[in-house]
């Protein structure tokens, strides 16, 4: 990329690909995801950490990429947008976001699903208030965030409800 | 590879207008596949960064490119000067004298006039690189006295931004209808306000501004890839100033991450980039930093009226309104001075106020330019309105849900004729009241306020917002301000098309940012034509090249539900009626037996006979010997359709007219509870009652209700954008500029009529913008908190420490407001609340 100065080996694995790149001591994990390794679904919104549209989950940790450096992911596991479908099939988070309404413009909700997700992972239920208090460091200019609860907390109820039945079903078996 | 006709998926007779279906272009959104203009790029492209004035007004004095010239990868560097030399004209302008002196150019020229002012812009081989060389350009300043607020900036005495000029004001113009001065004489009591204001706020789109410029010098084409909301707009300001005729610009838009207007504003850019990319040789990518954008991509518009009076009768009944309006353009009329008309499409609010008079000033001043943002212009004209029916209510003691049932335009007055010739279409605003009161369960809140008294350190206050949602501009009212201007009416088309297997795709004009246009399109034409919504591709955003545009073309003012999708429907009748045609040739049937379901023509009654979409299409792209020429000529199944709403040029003389098609309404009732020690305000219940005619898609109209709420919130209580007195802007980031979170804004409860427009072929309304409701309902619930005899809300920005001025304010200090009354048998008995 034409940069001059210091330059570093990174090697992270991403969404379950591992990948090593020679980046700029000062190039931000966003940008090396977006631009180095062109995983352009984790976006870009303000440059300061406010506004959470380039949140991604870092070795279990939710993280905004704009406020680290590349090179100090070095090692780590992380996990982008990119990762939520399997196969095809969205996560029930992003079938939750569709059903709901929960997203507009769409640029917001990459780092939203992101945080949702590890909202999911911490709290499998959460209540309303505790849902606004997971994503509060993610800013929507579009939806007044009220699709937005609305969508986690019926992701996390229809998750709830089938690992309910899962449960149940293991019970069975015992 | 298979080949099969595209269509068929069955289900085919169902009506899709009408329901509340989740959007066909979210499976990219929620997957990251989205496509924003900083995703993409051009071959050989370089990456450009702007230097920016540090200054709020100052001197250029000199520009030193060496340093940056002389760094490794580096490829070029554009000033202001150069700009400028390569230029054929500066930006077209929509004012008169004296506005129209006050010339811009891509780049700025000899002074910077704010925070942010472009003087020069390199282009690297990365952004890393540009924006170091960026730093090196040294440009010595010599900084001038600023002027940063509406009203002094229009006295003489001012700091002028252009001296050419001789003067800030921009434009002024008395909006004057009926008899204000009749009635000032005639009403029972005057209530005067001295000053209201309208603070100036951006809804800031998550994703700032961008474009990929490329100069072309073999095909002399210019292709600008970019997040801009209403490209043919760009290319008529830049096209002349640049010397590139119409015809070989190329605008593209994919996704964009929010506009809400601001992004009209970032024309300049594009022009910049443009020459840059001529003298570079290779294509020119800029993307917007968010402090950048802070500072450059647009406000929206402050306004500052001043001597308000009210005439009223005692019954509760308000005349109408006298003031002057100052409204503070910032350094560069970027869209401008048309907000100086556009609030005009609502002088009487929701109300039947029959004599209205606006002094209107527009100025210039050392501040970022403005650019609309949702709710563009009329916004602040109903905040003003809104505010004094409050002040009428809280100052008369009269109860404020009955001062404005008895004024509101009524359900048997439709349609009405406003003083100065707008026709509102439908509505029911009393239904719509009523509906809100009980959503936000006011009467509980009011037993609550009760309860509470005095001495409990809390105080709850409940707030009305009445509001309207004006769509489909008549471009004819920019004659108001400038009779010279070739502009009248508005427009949009689309173009429906069988292609060659027969898939069905649908070419907007439009560009869209997060209101499903893909969906509701693929929900009308899919009813024409017998298929499903996911039978429709719709191409997503603009490309001039599909030539689906008018001048107009865009996504802006509330009018997709009534031009776009009524263009949809024109071009989808259009190809409807050439596939019954061919179908009816094929079949040899009569084309009124011909029906379409499920991706087949088909002979009513006879379902033997039917013939697959992708056999009409093979019958005429690729398999046509033989066809009758006159069928062939008619039937290209390449349907373009413009829709162009009914109207007349106004009279630019009385400033009188249609100036715009649709009225949405929209009611908010909002309570909150304010701490006492602190000023905070906290939102307890918040209801908003939309009506926007027929709903083509439920669920895409309430996300709309809910975004434009969340804005409102957040700008009344949370959002504003000051500058000091030498021309710096305070919230510079997001750090300063708190956007409003999921903890600041709370759940907000909707509710919906749906009152037709006579006026529209579809019934709907444009809607989305929401008229701001939040800001007047907000301020009438921290009125109502404050209570009898306390100052008046005076400004649509409260943020905490404002309110606890309110409530630490002394009694006997001046409350902004008076009331003079006239006795019965005496037209001089005054009294001074």
């Amino acid at each position: 990329m034409g940069e001059r100065g210091t330059s570093h080996s990174v090697t992270v694995e991403v969404n379950g690909e591992k990948v090593s790149r020679i980046v700029a001591a000062r190039q931000l994990l966003v940008h090396f995801l977006r631009d180095t390794l062109g995983l352009t679904g984790t976006h870009i919104g303000c440059d300061t950490g406010n506004c959470g549209a380039c949140s991604v989950i870092v070795d279990g940790k939710l993280v905004k990429s704009c406020m680290i450096l590349a090179p100090q992911a070095d090692g780590a596991t992380i996990e982008t947008v990119e990762s939520l479908a399997q196969d095809g099939a969205l996560s029930p988070l992003q079938e939750s976001f569709h059903e709901h309404h929960g997203l507009q413009c769409g640029y917001c909700t990459p780092g939203m699903l992101m945080s949702a997700t590890y909202l999911l992972r911490q709290n499998p239920e959460p209540t309303d208030e505790e849902i606004r208090r997971g994503i509060r460091g993610n800013v929507c200019r579009c939806t007044g965030y009220v699709n937005i609860v609305e969508a986690i907390r019926e992701a996390s109820r229809g998750q709830a409800t089938e690992r309910r039945s899962v449960q149940a079903t293991a019970g069975e078996e015992v | 590879m298979t080949i099969t006709s595209a269509p068929v998926t069955g289900e085919a007779t169902k009506t899709w207008s009408g329901r509340a279906m989740p959007r066909k272009e979210d499976w990219r959104l929620v997957q990251g596949q989205g496509s924003f203009v900083d995703d993409g790029g051009m071959y050989g492209q370089g990456y450009a960064w702007f230097v920016r004035s540090p200054y709020g007004h100052a001197r250029i004095v000199s520009i030193d490119c060496e340093p940056a010239l002389s760094m490794d990868g580096v490829y070029t560097v554009l000033t202001g000067e150069e700009a400028k030399a390569m230029c054929e004209a500066p930006f077209f302008a929509i004012a008169p004298p004296p506005g129209s002196l006050m010339q811009e150019w891509p780049l700025a020229v000899g002074k910077v006039r704010y925070q942010g002012d472009a003087v020069a812009v390199v282009l690297a081989d990365s952004r890393e690189t540009a924006r170091d060389a960026a730093e090196r350009i040294v440009v010595e300043y010599e900084p001038l006295p600023a002027v940063t607020e509406g009203v002094a900036a229009a006295d003489p005495t001012a700091p002028l931004l252009y001296d050419e000029a001789g003067t800030n004001v921009v434009w002024h113009g008395v909006f004057d209808y009926g008899d204000v001065d009749w009635a000032l004489e005639n009403a029972d009591h005057v209530v005067k306000l001295d000053r209201l204001h309208f603070h100036r706020f951006s809804s800031t789109p998550l994703e700032c501004n961008g474009a990929v410029v490329d100069f072309d010098h073999g095909t002399g084409m210019v292709s600008v890839l970019s997040n801009y909301q209403m490209p043919m707009f760009a290319a008529m300001v830049i096209g002349p100033t640049i010397g590139v005729p119409m015809n070989k610009f190329n605008f593209v838009t994919k996704d964009i991450g929010g506009a809400f207007g601001l992004k009209i504003g970032f024309y300049p850019q594009i022009a910049a980039l443009a020459l840059l990319s001529k003298k570079a040789g290779r294509p020119a990518k800029w993307t917007e930093f968010r402090t950048e954008h802070m500072l450059t991509a647009g406000h929206g518009n402050e306004r500052t009226f001043i001597d308000i009076e009210v005439p009223v009768m005692a019954d509760g009944t308000i005349l109408g309104v006298k003031a002057r309006a100052f409204d503070d353009a910032g350094a560069y009329l970027h869209y401008e001075p048309l907000g100086a008309v556009i609030w005009s499409q609502v002088v009487p609010g929701c109300y039947k106020l029959k004599h209205v008079r606006v002094d209107y000033t527009e100025v210039v001043s050392n501040k970022c330019p403005v650019t609309p943002n949702r709710g563009y212009s009329r916004m602040q004209h109903l905040w003003m309105i809104e505010r004094i029916v409050d002040v009428v209510a809280h100052e008369l003691g009269l109860d404020p849900v009955e001062v404005r049932k008895r004024n509101y335009v009524q359900p048997e007055d439709y349609p009405y004729e406003t003083p100065n010739g707008c026709i509102y279409d439908s509505g029911d605003l009393p239904r719509s009241l009523d509906i809100a009161l009980e959503l936000a369960h006011v009467d509980e809140w009011r037993a609550r306020q009760r309860e509470l008294g005095t001495g409990s350190g809390r105080r709850i206050g409940i707030g009305i917002g009445s509001t309207l949602d004006s769509g489909t501009n008549n471009f004819g009212q920019s004659r108001i301000i400038n009779p010279e201007l070739p502009f009248s009416g508005n427009g949009e088309v689309a173009i429906a098309k069988l292609d060659l297997f027969g898939e069905i795709n649908v070419n907007l004009g439009t560009t869209p940012q997060g209101q499903g246009h893909e969906t509701t399109a693929s929900q009308v034409a899919a009813d024409i034509l017998g298929v499903t919504p996911d039978d429709v591709t719709v191409s997503t955003g603009f490309n001039q090249a599909n030539n689906a545009y008018v001048g107009f073309s865009g996504t802006y003012a509330s009018q997709f539900a009534v031009t776009g999708l009524c263009a949809v429907m024109g071009a989808a009748q259009k190809l409807r009626h050439q596939i019954v045609k061919l179908a009816a040739f094929a079949l040899h049937a009569d084309e009124d037996e011909i029906e379409l379901a499920g991706g087949v023509a088909r002979v009513r009654g006879d379902e033997e006979r039917a013939i697959p979409f992708i056999g009409l299409a093979n019958m005429v792209y690729t398999n046509n010997a033989g066809l009758p020429a006159e069928l062939l000529n008619e039937c290209d199944l390449n349907a373009r359709y413009a829709y162009v709403p009914p109207f007349e040029v106004p009279d630019t003389v009385a400033k009188t007219g249609n100036l715009t098609l649709t009225y949405a309404s929209q009611v908010h009732v909002c309570v909150v509870e304010i701490d006492e020690e602190t000023g905070e305000v906290k939102i307890l219940d918040y209801a908003a009652v939309d009506d926007c005619g027929k709903r083509i898609n439920p669920l895409v109209v309430e996300g709309q209700v809910h975004g434009a709420t969340g804005l409102g919130i957040a700008a009344s209580l949370y959002e504003s954008l000051d500058y000091d007195e030498s021309g710096q802007l305070e919230e510079p980031s997001f750090y300063e500029y708190h956007v409003a979170t999921s903890l600041d804004i709370p759940n907000i409860v909707c509710g919906d009529i749906e009152s037709p427009s006579p006026f529209t072929p579809n019934g709907a309304k444009g809607m989305g913008e929401g008229g701001g409701a939040p800001l007047h309902a907000v301020c009438s619930a921290i009125q109502d908190a404050i209570g009898a005899g306390g100052p008046i809300v005076t400004d649509s920005h409260n943020h905490w420490a404002r309110v606890y001025e309110m409530l630490q304010r002394a009694p006997g200090a001046p409350r902004g407001v008076e009331v003079i009354s006239r006795s019965a048998g005496s037209d001089t008995g005054a009294t001074s609340l």
